[in-house]
């Protein structure tokens, strides 16, 4: 399994520190979205929070705990043409998608958890073959992270290896001061481009403190792992999984889930192609053309989730399927709380 | 605006609807032709779906016939089907769907002439409220992360 | 509460239920649904303003057919889901106990399906009051508000299906969005396919829907779902004078009909 590093990182020497003060950001942001596409968080007037292609800065937030949808959108879009088609008498022609127009993003307001999910998801994508779709969309994206300075208590981030300043991921990393201002960490050749850009914003380091959002470490990922590898069969799956009821929420606001349908649409002779988001909690998603599905009942599917979470993607991609942002736990209707089950089962 | 020719769909039944759509036509009454009509033996089958599916495509308008009630081929398919429209049509009013673009219209197979008013009447108002361009933009919005091969 | 819990512990201990399905303490103070099948786990069981999840939906999963007799936790909502499902032959009225609450909390006693259709039928039968102005409020507004609001509200769609599965009356194991010969309804997430489901599911609903709201509350894109079902819930006593969930003896809405059936549109 080979990685190609898409990200040119800076080494540790080479790292730097700059701050941004509060009035700075307003000029940076309208910098950036005056030029290419800007990928920001806003609250809507229903109070969720959500990523819009450049909103006023004035709507942006910086106080958001989690957005309801994550930001795998950029790279995994809810829908993509794979190609078009026209069907003649003879012959189907095939009209490729120029993945050249795919325009540059930067992803702003990202919290970490969101931006070390772009590395797992490629770790998926590009396993053996590497997907050109996401690829190119990787390629085009500049993610600038906010580090949190909130958490509630759904987060749990520590406990997947991460934090909530963690750094995987990010270009450059903003992270606010005690002061109100902001320290840039800028991590990569891109990040570096970026600042070039604008270099009078960036001023030396204030020696402020950042406020980082204290979350409490809730289970070792690591024991989890181990003893997933003894408990198929175990009742704990039928326990705590009777009250899901197999909606697609939990899989479709995961960073990291990257399950997906293709279909074919057609209108007369002309049609194409796409994938859409698809869910493994889906009672039909292990359906065969024969009748059989391994996966009949609930608690197949819900140890199927945690399974290949904590224990295949640990196991085959050397990562682990979860960056703790807690969306699954927060949106779920019915409370399945991933967290207090990966503890349960540390303890198994 | 002057030069619109409304595009209008029409679900009839067969046996009462299309028939007199036929003795509209061996009765040399001339009516408007921009109607497309598509055939079923009852309006019991008209799927809900297909009046949207027809805007969807492209139809301006849409017109829905069949048997009058108690004179159903099949005994009870229009009494299902008024049923029907009757909640559909609540639903698309209250989402925002033009019901002024469907005509509901019970034309036996004698009523060649009520057929043609039914036609004409409905192509004269879609000519007044113009092309359904608002669904068909919607239909047509793409997904930002859409590509399109230009 | 402990009456609650008591009457739990004892179906359980006379086996007069293999489990009793209820509510308990969830994440941050809320509540979640939870299964009890040891008199000893009764304790977990509450009862709070935190409990609106209709328990209803459990009585068609397989697994929980497969659990024998079921006692089940239900205010107002679950009682009328539960005889919709039995007018539907969903649910064995012999295979549950009902173990009803009322909206302050405390247990009711209900022996039979005749008592609790004697204390549905004791409260308005209509869309909850909290819904009420909200429907009220959309339908002030003129035909193009009404169409951008709902291509504003389905253009957050995912086609998660949270609703749908939330739904006790959405029980089909093969759902019409999931049959592609044809491919009726879109897959895809775009605003017209998700018009063309939530449509489509609002008509599959009519005259079934007891206005619980889950579908709305859970959507994971807060998206008010629950207004297109509770309009045709409206709409249905409106034409029809009939209201889903009163009775365990009901016909579907839109598979009858009455020859003077009312309309003021067909020409």
């Amino acid at each position: 399994m080979n990685l190609t590093i898409k990200k040119i990182l800076l080494s540790d020497m080479e790292t730097t520190i700059k701050s941004l003060r509060k009035q700075s950001l307003e000029k940076l942001y309208n910098h950036l979205a005056s030029s290419q596409k800007i990928y920001a968080p806003i609250v809507t007037s229903d109070k969720q929070v959500e990523f819009r292609y450049n909103p006023e800065f004035r709507d942006v937030t910086f106080e958001h705990i989690r957005s309801t949808l994550s930001v795998k959108n950029v790279v995994f879009p809810k829908i993509e043409n794979l190609f078009y088609f026209t069907n003649t008498k003879e012959e189907s022609i095939i009209k490729d998608i120029d993945l050249n127009i795919i325009p540059e993003v930067v992803l702003w307001g990202v919290h970490p958890c969101d931006s070390a999910a772009f590395d797992i998801l490629r770790s998926i994508f590009c396993w053996d073959i590497k997907d050109e779709f996401f690829s190119k969309r990787l390629e085009k994206i500049t993610v600038i992270t906010l580090s949190c300075h909130k958490s509630d208590e759904f987060c749990f981030c520590t406990s997947v290896n991460l934090s909530p300043d963690s750094v995987k991921g990010s270009d450059i990393q903003l992270s606010l001061l005690q002061n109100g201002d902001y320290q840039a960490e800028i991590l990569t050749e891109k990040g570096n481009e970026l600042v070039s850009q604008v270099p009078d914003l960036f001023e030396q380091p204030s020696g402020e403190k950042k406020v980082i959002a204290g979350v409490k470490n809730k289970f070792d990922n690591k024991k989890v792992t181990s003893n997933l590898s003894g408990v198929f069969e175990h009742p704990f799956w039928i326990r705590n999984s009777l009250r899901c009821i197999g909606c697609g929420a939990c899989a479709f606001v995961c960073p990291v889930c990257a399950c997906f349908d293709i279909q074919d649409e057609t209108k007369g002779k002309d049609g194409r192609r796409y994938r859409c988001w698809d869910s493994c909690g889906f009672s039909l998603f292990t359906l065969h053309t024969s009748g059989h599905n391994p996966r009949q009942i609930q608690s197949q599917r819900w140890r199927q989730r945690i399974m290949h979470k904590f224990s295949y993607m640990p196991d085959r991609n050397n990562a682990l399927g979860c960056v703790g942002c807690g969306r699954c736990s927060s949106s779920c209707p019915v409370d399945m709380n991933l967290a207090e089950q990966l503890e349960a089962l540390q303890n198994i | 605006m002057s030069d619109f020719e409304p595009k209008v769909v029409a679900f009839v039944c067969n046996w009462c609807t299309y028939a007199g759509a036929d003795l509209t036509g061996t009765s040399r009454i001339k009516y408007s032709s921009n109607v497309k009509i598509i055939r079923f033996p009852c309006t019991g089958r008209i799927d809900f779906m297909l009046l949207l599916k027809a805007f969807a495509n492209g139809a301006d308008g849409i017109i829905v016939s069949g048997c009058h009630p108690n004179d159903c081929h099949y005994t009870s398919g229009n009494f299902h089907a008024k049923r029907r429209w009757i909640i559909f049509r609540e639903l698309m009013d209250f989402m925002g769907i033009d019901m002024k673009r469907i005509t509901f219209s019970w034309v036996s197979a004698a009523e060649g002439a009520k057929w043609a008013e039914v036609v004409n009447n409905t192509v004269m108002r879609i000519r007044e409220l113009g092309p359904y361009k608002s669904y068909r933009d919607m239909v047509n919005a793409k997904v930002e992360e859409e590509v399109r091969n230009e | 509460m402990n009456s609650l819990v008591n009457r739990a512990k004892m179906l359980l201990e006379e086996k007069s239920v293999n489990v009793v399905i209820g509510y308990e303490a969830g994440t941050g103070g809320t509540a979640r649904p939870a299964f009890i099948s040891e008199s000893a786990d009764a304790e977990k069981l509450i009862y709070n303003e935190h409990c609106v999840h209709n328990l209803a939906v459990y009585l068609s999963k397989q697994e929980v057919r497969k659990m024998g007799k079921i006692g089940i936790v239900a205010a107002l909502p679950v009682m009328r889901s539960i005889l919709m499902l039995i007018a539907e032959h969903q649910v064995d009225p012999e295979n549950i106990v009902i173990m009803g609450i009322s909206h302050d909390g405390s247990l009711l006693d209900i022996e039979n399906i005749q008592v609790m259709k004697d204390y549905i039928s004791k409260s308005d039968p209509g869309n909850p009051e909290r819904y009420k102005d909200k429907l009220a409020e959309l339908n002030k507004l003129s035909m193009e508000e009404r169409f951008e609001y709902w291509q504003k509200e389905l253009s957050k769609c995912i086609k998660c299906y949270a609703c749908r599965q939330a739904c006790p009356m959405c029980y089909c194991t093969r759902c019409a969005v999931e049959v592609n010969q044809p491919q009726w309804i879109s897959v895809k997430s775009d605003t017209s396919g998700n018009m063309e489901w939530h449509i489509l599911r609002a008509m599959h609903l009519a005259g079934r829907c007891i206005s619980c709201g889950e579908c709305g509350r859970a959507c994971p894109v807060g998206i008010d779902c629950h207004l297109l079902t509770m309009h045709l819930s409206d709409q249905v006593y409106k034409y029809f004078r009939v209201y889903a969930g009163l009775s365990e003896k009901m016909s579907s809405v839109l598979s009858t009909y009455e020859p003077n059936d009312k309309e003021n549109f067909i020409i």
